[in-house]
């Protein structure tokens, strides 16, 4: 690589780029070159940071300065000041919530501080579409060492002793699975690589593909030699254009090198990997519905056993983990398994990539380990919850995941201790909640998602889901009866026994978990026809607060429909027969005369 | 590579002020560029800094090996980066002919 003082990490994320990194990168080249500094900095475009809801974000390395939310014209200032002169240039960096002074180091940056990085270890600090920069940080390494080294029986007994379990959301032990497969007669073995991320605002597997392909085309290669499998799959959702270049961009390279393809390394070893496309639907992630998918059927989950490790794609021995599975692999080979095994708790070892979204100041994803509590993760690495609204509880696992309310804060995150608090790990969605959320629109919204997305072979689920979604809905209507509550609790547990996938046997957590620990919210709605949380249009109304109300105005030139009327200097009121409940005069107020029954 | 771990066994700035540029410090960047090109030069840091203070004895570089007290170097010229590196930064021996003082100012 050409020597440079100073390298520009500048983020090339799907949540940077849409946010403009490409033209910051060509504004950045052009200031550059006007001071003839192309030849002293290089500006490399690098994978997701996980810090998305600052991007475009930029690193400054060797000093670790941390830039965010550029825009255009801050580059000429910028490169003049400090890739220039030396100088940082504080208005660009980040300030916490609660500080007063910007923090210019990306290591002392709170949301990356508690971070442990293994699955993202690249992250941020290479180009993704260079094998060579992969390889600078060690890529590839486990894979030699894998091949040329180690016995298939050592291989699988290392994943084994580390403790590794799927981080698809099951939490299967991975070393298990490979032991099983590798076990199988018949000499034509398969293994897959699930990228297919339904979940709402979960972006875990793609940010490891955009940001590092090679991580999971090594881990990959090093399960086709434990297993004996000749031929991988990556499974990856048509929605991702970006990862599906870079990871197509990476074989290539890959197979250039030869580390993929025929007779690897001299060693006559033969593997190649394909990319399919994914057709779109939530259960897709479900391995067999991913097999029959793959395979060019509709993806409807199927009995098991036989399990996929026995019979899987054209009745192939298959072995399918997890992007994040694949990629924390090499790591564990290269540094072995009683350094990955110490980190986490007793039952779940290493870490986890989760997507924080929601309520919380700082959005993004996250690498933390196994172990670490909710409350660092919405307080620490989160910031907090946004306008200092209260916090109420935390969903995790995606739509078929549970939610976890504030007394259960303290909770150290890992899969028995999730699946004892009513949720899953699930992929690693985690949205976090603050008052103004109704826990029963919250289970309305994901049961509407999970009904749509019920493949429909089963009864328990196509039908169950629907029931359940029809009387949550009632609810949020305020026609609920008393009988609903217990009625969906027994609908909730016939659809979890009488689904033969976990997107049934897990449809009815919503409702669930949060008859669990919000119960009394469910009660208002059915015998007060209030929405504690003020968010049920059916069940509320909007007032002014004649003592509040200042006569500014502002809600009455705003309202939509015109349903607010009163004299100047007068206190206003509302036409409750014309009020939509849009919630326009509540956000315009300046005095909070607004409020919500 | 090393250079994105933000750590190597010395680092070595360059004092751009406006007066360090107006006295050459951009050539003296390139040379110590050129430097960094050696292999024996692995692990070094090249950062800029602002004007250290000192104008009339611009360009000016501080060398800094690790666990030890910077070295301010002055009125350098090519070949006086091309010496520094081979015997300060490779070495770890001062070029005392071109050196200016040991050590920093306080700071707080």
């Amino acid at each position: 690589m050409k020597t440079y003082r100073m390298h520009l990490m500048l983020c090339a994320g799907t949540g940077c780029v849409s946010n403009g990194s490409y033209r910051i990168q060509a504004a950045l080249e052009r200031e550059l070159a006007k001071h003839s500094l192309q030849e002293e900095v290089a500006v490399v475009m690098t994978g997701c940071n996980g810090f998305c809801a600052q991007g475009p974000i930029m690193t400054v390395q060797p000093d670790g300065i941390f830039y965010q939310l550029l825009t255009d014209e801050d580059i000429p200032h910028l490169v003049e000041e400090h890739f220039l002169k030396g100088r940082p240039v504080q208005r660009l960096m980040y300030t916490p919530p609660a500080g007063k002074a910007p923090v210019p180091k990306m290591s002392d940056i709170g949301f990356f501080q508690k971070q442990r990085l293994i699955a993202l270890r690249n992250r941020g600090l290479i180009d993704p579409e260079k094998i060579e920069e992969s390889i600078g940080r060690g890529g590839y390494r486990a894979w030699a060492k894998a091949l040329t080294s180690m016995s298939r029986e050592e291989i699988v007994q290392e994943i084994k002793a580390s403790g590794l379990r799927g981080r698809g959301g099951a939490g299967f032990p991975t070393g298990l699975k490979w032991e099983l497969t590798a076990k199988q007669p018949g000499h034509e073995k398969c293994i897959v690589c699930n990228g297919d991320e339904g979940d709402p605002g979960a972006f875990m597997d793609r940010s490891i593909v955009e940001s590092d392909p090679h991580s999971v085309l090594e881990g990959m290669l090093i399960g086709a030699k434990a297993i004996g499998a000749s031929h991988g799959f990556v499974y990856i959702r048509q929605e991702y254009p970006l990862a599906l270049e870079r990871l197509n961009l990476a074989l290539g390279q890959a197979r250039d090198y030869g580390l993929l393809g025929t007779n690897i390394l001299d060693t006559g070893f033969d593997f190649d990997i394909s990319v399919h496309r994914g057709a779109g639907a939530f259960v897709c992630g479900e391995e067999t519905s991913l097999i029959g998918s793959l395979e060019g059927r509709p993806p409807e989950p199927r009995i098991r056993p036989p399990f996929p490790a026995e019979s899987g794609i054209w009745g192939k021995p298959t072995c399918i983990n997890n992007v994040e599975t694949w990629a924390t692999v090499p790591e564990i080979i290269d540094r072995g398994a009683a350094w990955f095994s110490q980190i986490g708790t007793q039952t779940s070892k290493g870490t986890k990539v989760f997507s924080l979204v929601g309520k919380v100041k700082n959005t993004g994803l996250v690498e933390v380990p196994m172990g670490i509590t909710l409350r660092e993760m919405v307080y620490d690495i989160g910031g907090g919850i946004q306008g200092d609204r209260k916090f109420k509880a935390v969903q995790t696992g995606g739509p078929s995941g549970g939610c976890i309310p504030a007394s259960l804060l303290d909770l150290p995150i890992d899969y028995e201790r999730l699946a004892g608090a009513g949720s899953i790990m699930g992929s690693g969605g985690m949205i976090v909640l603050d008052e103004d959320t109704c826990m029963v629109d919250l289970a309305r919204y994901f049961l509407e998602f999970l009904r749509d997305e019920s493949c429909g072979k089963c009864t328990a689920c196509r039908e169950g889901v629907d029931a359940m979604y029809q009387i949550v809905t009632d609810i949020c209507a305020g026609k609920g009866q008393d009988t609903h509550i217990p009625l969906l609790e027994e609908l909730g547990q016939a659809v979890r026994d009488g689904s033969l996938c976990a997107l049934g046997g897990t449809a009815p957590n919503p409702v669930l978990s949060t008859l669990r620990y919000f119960r009394e919210e469910y009660e208002a709605h059915i015998r007060e026809h209030r929405c504690p949380a003020g968010v049920c249009k059916a069940l509320i109304t909007y007032r002014i607060d004649p003592e509040k109300c200042k006569a500014c105005l502002l809600c009455n030139k705003n309202c939509p429909r015109g349903a607010i009327a009163g004299e100047k200097k007068k206190p206003q009121k509302i036409a409750q027969e014309k009020c939509v409940k849009c919630g326009v005069c509540r956000d315009v107020c300046k005095f909070e005369a607004v409020t919500v029954q | 590579m090393s250079l994105r771990e933000g750590a190597g066994h010395a680092k070595v700035t360059v004092h751009m002020g406006t007066c360090g540029i107006a006295a050459g410090a951009r050539s003296i960047m390139r040379a110590v560029i050129r430097c960094m090109d050696d292999p024996a030069a692995k692990d070094v840091l090249v950062t800029t800094s602002g004007c250290a203070g000192l104008c009339s004895r611009e360009p000016m570089m501080t060398v800094e090996i690790a666990g030890q007290a910077p070295v301010k170097y002055v009125d350098l010229t090519e070949d006086k980066v091309k010496r520094i590196f081979a015997e300060h930064v490779s070495q770890g021996k001062i070029v005392a002919d071109c050196a200016l003082a040991i050590g920093s100012e306080q700071t707080l």
